[in-house]
């Protein structure tokens, strides 16, 4: 039975092989879409098909165990609510300047990796691969380690103690906010009275912006390398003829070069910043005050912990659009609207 | 190296080298920070000796983490090893397809692929446990491996596109030529050359399962069956568990990436560019 199936289904496909050859459609098309309707459809679902159900939540009334996608009433009652708390608007804030930060310091020190590597003339490999090492591992094993250094009672203080210094800062445990611009922004714009929570630059963050930019300082480095690979030699040979510094040869003529992967640089790892969830889960979670909660984490505590699922929704939604403003120009830019 | 770098004195080279050797040592503090505190004796165990070498070498820290992550361990294992073998073949023949079959409208049906990539995981949280609920799958590893499969797919699909691209088209042609199909012409031409394609995908895959948290903490509720990231994450916040368990824990969850991307750093690299720059 068996072999008789397998000697008619071989016999069919020479047939379909031989049809193809002739008309070369079924031979191009069935192919392409044995292959790509598969995974159009499972894609398409996990991806497009979820967002959309999670955009209907994010609308509805659902709270608690029991699933309900009424219609809330006024329809974005969630989004108004929870952009109004003073939680909400601290995760905002926080993810803001995380982002800010984290991308300054990432960036320059990938850089700087980048043309301290490509100028080594020793032990390249081996430096390149120290830089990058972190980026291999988990934001919770990153988070774990740096969480102890900036413990107050342990790791870096300990140092700042051994050199000296009175200061003993409070690190992931400080809930100081510097720079608190709310009450000028409630003066500037009008109908003010919108924010509650402190609009600066929560102290507590400065050791997560740290870990994240020792996990990810190493893959700016590595984009950065792959370009400077690419400069030819003519145009550092032409600057060293003029007698330009090396300062001035990476910033006006190799900085330029590398602007496309200064781009990618900023893209990735901005959109990876505005994810932000493991690495503050292992390091400090919400933080004295919500000083380091970030929406990945709001979201997730919204849905399985408070079981207010339209709350969690709407967050997610937010945390979509925040990625989709970086990352859909780039991807158009990239794959639509190049002729490549 | 070209010898004429502008600006390059051998002091300017010193410096870098200098440069180089500070900052190495100051990436290397938390990787000394777990080393150091995996081998101290309980004596030594506590966060406040954290700077201090171990007394006596002492592996009573890692036998312990190990008691509490071994069974994690293998869990990550039993789930990564299926999801990315499938996420990488799934990957081979839709990146073939974009790379050597494209048709009309190609290019926005792979950005739109691809967009599955950069999505934030948080926004398909709820439909997953459904999803996976309904098919009775919620909890267990086929579920598990399911998601990260197809949330891997655009990557895998990016990666083998990008390395089937640099494949000259006449080599398929003269296999047109020949009359064989895109099937044949796949098996007999491509996948001979795809080793180095795989190698790349299938690293840059075994890192994101491995290092996976989100999936991993939603789909599989059950402490016992969670992969290691969940369970570090759980040790670290236990009370009952001496510091330097903790780290070892650490140790042991960084082990095969570490490991991976030791032995295999250039391909690491390759495919990091590749999932980055077009």
């Amino acid at each position: 039975m068996a072999t008789q199936v397998s000697t008619q289904s071989r016999r069919l496909a020479r047939r379909a092989s031989v049809d193809g050859r002739r008309s070369g459609f079924w031979a191009r098309n069935g192919f392409r879409l044995v292959v790509l309707v598969p995974t159009i459809v499972l894609v398409g679902i996990f991806v497009y098909g979820f967002i959309a159900y999670t955009a209907r939540v994010s609308v509805s009334q659902w709270q608690g165990l029991r699933v309900n996608l009424e219609p809330n009433d006024p329809l974005l009652e969630t989004y108004s609510d929870m952009l109004q708390s003073p939680r909400f608007q601290a995760d905002l804030r926080n993810i803001t300047v995380f982002t800010v930060l984290f991308l300054g310091l990432a960036v320059v020190l990938g850089f700087v990796l980048a043309v301290l590597v490509h100028n080594s003339l020793r032990a390249r490999g081996f430096f390149r691969g120290i830089f990058l090492f972190p980026y291999s591992l988990s934001f919770i094993v990153t988070g774990v380690v740096w969480r102890w250094i900036f413990t107050p009672s342990t790791g870096a203080n300990l140092i700042l103690e051994r050199l000296g210094i009175d200061a003993r800062p409070g690190w992931i445990t400080d809930p100081t906010v510097i720079g608190d611009v709310s009450g000028a922004l409630e003066a500037v714009v009008p109908g003010g009275e919108f924010v509650n929570a402190q609009l600066g630059i929560p102290l507590a963050l400065i050791p997560i912006v740290i870990a994240a930019s020792w996990q990810l300082a190493g893959f700016a480095m590595a984009i950065f390398l792959a370009g400077l690979a690419t400069i030819p030699e003519e145009l550092s040979e032409a600057a060293s003829l003029d007698g330009a510094k090396s300062h001035q040869y990476y910033w006006h003529i190799a900085l330029p070069y590398l602007r496309p992967m200064l781009v990618t640089a900023l893209v990735i790892l901005g959109h990876v910043s505005l994810k932000s969830f493991d690495l503050v889960v292992a390091m400090s979670g919400r933080g004295p005050g919500f000083a380091t909660d970030v929406p990945g984490i709001y979201v997730f505590e919204q849905m399985f912990r408070s079981l207010s699922f339209n709350t969690g929704a709407a967050a997610s939604m937010v945390m979509l659009l925040l990625v989709s403003i970086v990352i859909v120009p780039y991807l158009y830019r990239g794959y639509i609207g190049s002729k490549a | 190296m070209s010898e004429r770098k502008p600006g390059k004195s051998s002091q300017t080279r010193l410096g870098g080298l200098v440069a180089l050797i500070v900052l190495a040592a100051v990436f290397l503090i938390p990787v000394y920070v777990m080393v150091v505190a995996s081998l101290k004796p309980p004596s030594q165990a506590d966060a406040i000796y954290m700077w201090q070498l171990p007394e006596s070498v002492d592996f009573s820290g890692v036998s312990q983490a190990w008691d509490e992550l071994g069974p994690n361990f293998k869990n990550s294992l039993t789930v990564v090893i299926p999801a990315v073998v499938l996420s990488s073949v799934i990957g081979a023949l839709n990146g073939f397809v974009f790379a050597k079959l494209p048709f009309r409208g190609s290019n926005v049906v792979f950005a739109a692929l691809l967009l599955g990539m950069f999505i934030p995981y948080q926004v398909v949280l709820i439909p997953i446990v459904r999803f996976l609920q309904y098919l009775d799958l919620y909890g267990t590893y086929t579920g598990l491996i399911m998601v990260h499969v197809i949330y891997g797919v655009p990557i895998t699909m990016l990666i083998f596109r990008n390395y089937y691209s640099q494949i000259p088209d006449e080599i398929l042609e003269a296999a047109q030529v020949d009359g064989a199909t895109p099937l044949q012409a796949f098996i007999r031409l491509m996948l001979p050359l795809s080793l180095p394609g795989f190698v790349v995908a299938g690293i840059f895959q075994f890192t994101n399962i491995w290092n996976d948290f989100i999936f991993g903490i939603t789909v599989i509720p059950d402490p016992s069956k969670q992969p290691i990231t969940v369970a570090l994450n759980n040790l670290a916040g236990s009370l009952s568990i001496q510091w330097n368990a903790v780290m070892a824990g650490a140790l042991i969850a960084a082990l095969p990436t570490a490991l991976v991307y030791l032995l295999l750093g250039k391909y690491f690299v390759r495919g990091l560019v590749a999932g980055s720059v077009k």
